[in-house]
């Protein structure tokens, strides 16, 4: 099924310049999609997830409009044609 | 984003490695330090805890640890002063998985000895010792100090859980000292296979046992310039110096206005000799009185003496960070210091006088210092990903190579011998 996945302008780089990329996937969660991201590009995985293989902590995933933190994390839900975007939180200073 | 700027240093030049809150700035003078050229930032926005500068086996690599606190922690490296670098695809220096640990800080980069050309080492946060033996390509948690028996009991200190310091023995390749904060200091004498706590002597007022095994907030440790058995803390609350390489420490706070404070340097000379900046308390943390004061002793800690000739003795309220002092390996001697109000200040006299190289910038954590070329060389060698600017570095190997390697057979801590 194919997904698309919505990226910052930073990490675009490591993408070959795509903010948008879509991705044919069998996933049926974002852990599994994440993982067929990697697969694909794989430059993007130690910038969105730290060595335990969490979302670092000032990134956040969401299923349409929904953050995965407040849903069921890495085992929420994917469907086809669900659009994914990574952000960067607002935080910092 | 600002603009940057790049210097072109020639050989025999000196170099200031800056690290600041919002990225890493490189200045060069020449043997004279009276002008100082800025280069940078570079690692724009990013926190820059660690630098350092390579000059072995015919380099001139620059490298700098880029925290950014929503993509991680990489290191990067340099062969052109930071006009192109390195961005490696997969971060080289990570833990092992199955450690539980991830990391969050790179706060100490550590050039090996000169015959192990290859040879470095990280501190990282969490506490823990990285090291690297093809020229940092690829790293490995040292394993002894990853596994320590003592880790599950220590505890995190405001600046996080961090190993910051790093001494190899300048003769004794099976020995190095690190620091940890709030761990204390722990020594290998077996190439990093184990590691035994050292601090015998230093206090912790923040515990209820206050002269306990391990659990002191070592600040920063440096070593004598002629005694290598003969070492000088700072601590939090407490200012020690051993002579029997971290076995047991005296304490040297002998007429210092504050035995609170971060960093501490050893001149790289005159046997005997250090300086510190002593600060007022852990809960204020600024220069006592309003004076910036830098303080040296010459008798290895019975007497020191305030220098402070050029520096502000009217409402200097600073505070000066652990690595954020440095000296250069010149006669006489440089000696710098940046505060967390961003004033860069050096003497070019063995701190008989002093000067503002540079006002205005992030708050400093960083300061090192290198000459160019030090190492004999042209700088020819390609830095471990040579693409210019955030080009991809050659991925690094799998873990069970990198495992291999931290197994090393005694040959853990410095390939070792």
């Amino acid at each position: 099924m194919p997904v698309t996945v919505r990226i910052p302008s930073y990490l675009a780089e490591f993408a070959k310049g795509q903010t948008a990329l879509v991705l044919e996937t069998g996933a049926r969660n974002v852990r599994g999609l994440l993982a067929d991201l990697w697969k694909e590009y794989p430059a993007l995985r130690d910038r969105v997830v730290d060595e335990q293989s969490e979302v670092r902590q000032h990134i956040n995933i969401f299923v349409g409009e929904d953050a995965i933190r407040h849903a069921s994390g890495l085992d929420t839900p994917v469907s086809a044609n669900d659009e994914i975007m990574i952000v960067p939180a607002v935080s910092g200073g | 984003m600002p603009a940057v700027q790049h210097v072109s240093p020639k050989s025999g030049d000196v170099l200031l490695l800056v690290g600041t809150m919002k990225g890493a700035f490189v200045l060069r003078s020449d043997k004279a330090r009276k002008k100082w050229s800025v280069g940078g930032p570079y690692s724009v926005g990013s926190p820059v805890y660690a630098m350092a500068f390579d000059t072995r086996d015919g380099r001139n690599r620059l490298w700098w640890a880029q925290q950014s606190f929503r993509w991680g922690t990489i290191l990067r490296s340099s062969d052109d002063f930071g006009r192109t670098s390195t961005e490696p695809e997969a971060y080289s220096v990570k833990f092992p998985e199955d450690s539980g640990l991830a990391l969050k800080n790179i706060w100490q980069i550590c050039i090996g000895p000169q015959d192990e050309p290859e040879t470095m080492y990280c501190g990282v946060e969490p506490a823990a010792l990285f090291q690297s033996h093809d020229g940092g390509k690829n790293w490995s948690a040292v394993e002894g100090m990853l596994k320590h028996p003592h880790r599950p009991k220590w505890v995190p200190g405001g600046g996080g859980m961090c190993l910051h310091t790093i001494i190899p023995h300048p003769t004794n390749k099976q020995s190095m000292i690190i620091a940890i904060s709030t761990a204390g200091c722990y020594r290998t004498d077996d190439g990093g296979a184990t590691w035994q706590a050292r601090n015998r002597g230093v206090r912790a007022d923040f515990l209820p046992e206050k002269n306990p095994e391990f659990g002191q907030c070592v600040h920063k440790v440096s070593r004598d310039a002629a005694n290598p058995e003969r070492l000088y803390l700072q601590n939090h609350w407490g200012l020690y110096r051993s002579d029997d390489g971290g076995d047991t420490w005296q304490d040297i706070a002998n007429g210092v206005p504050s035995d609170f404070g971060f960093p501490i340097v050893a001149h790289p000379h005159q046997k005997d000799t250090a300086y510190i900046i002593p600060v007022e308390s852990d809960e204020y943390r600024c220069t006592p009185e309003g004076k910036l004061r830098v303080y040296q002793t010459k008798n290895a800690g019975k007497k020191w003496e305030a220098l402070t000739r050029g520096l502000p003795q009217k409402n200097a309220l600073e505070t000066i960070l652990r690595d954020a002092m440095a000296t250069d390996t010149l006669r006489p001697a440089g000696i710098y210091f940046g505060t967390r109000s961003g004033k860069l200040y050096g003497s070019n006299n063995d701190g008989k006088s002093w000067s503002v190289i540079m006002d205005g910038l992030p708050p400093i954590a960083c300061v090192k210092t290198a000459i160019v070329g030090e190492g004999g060389g042209k700088g020819s060698r390609k830095s471990p990903s040579s693409k210019k600017h955030k080009a991809a570095a050659p991925r690094a190997k799998s873990r069970a190579v990198a495992a291999k390697k931290a197994s090393g057979k005694k040959r853990a801590v410095a390939r070792a011998r």
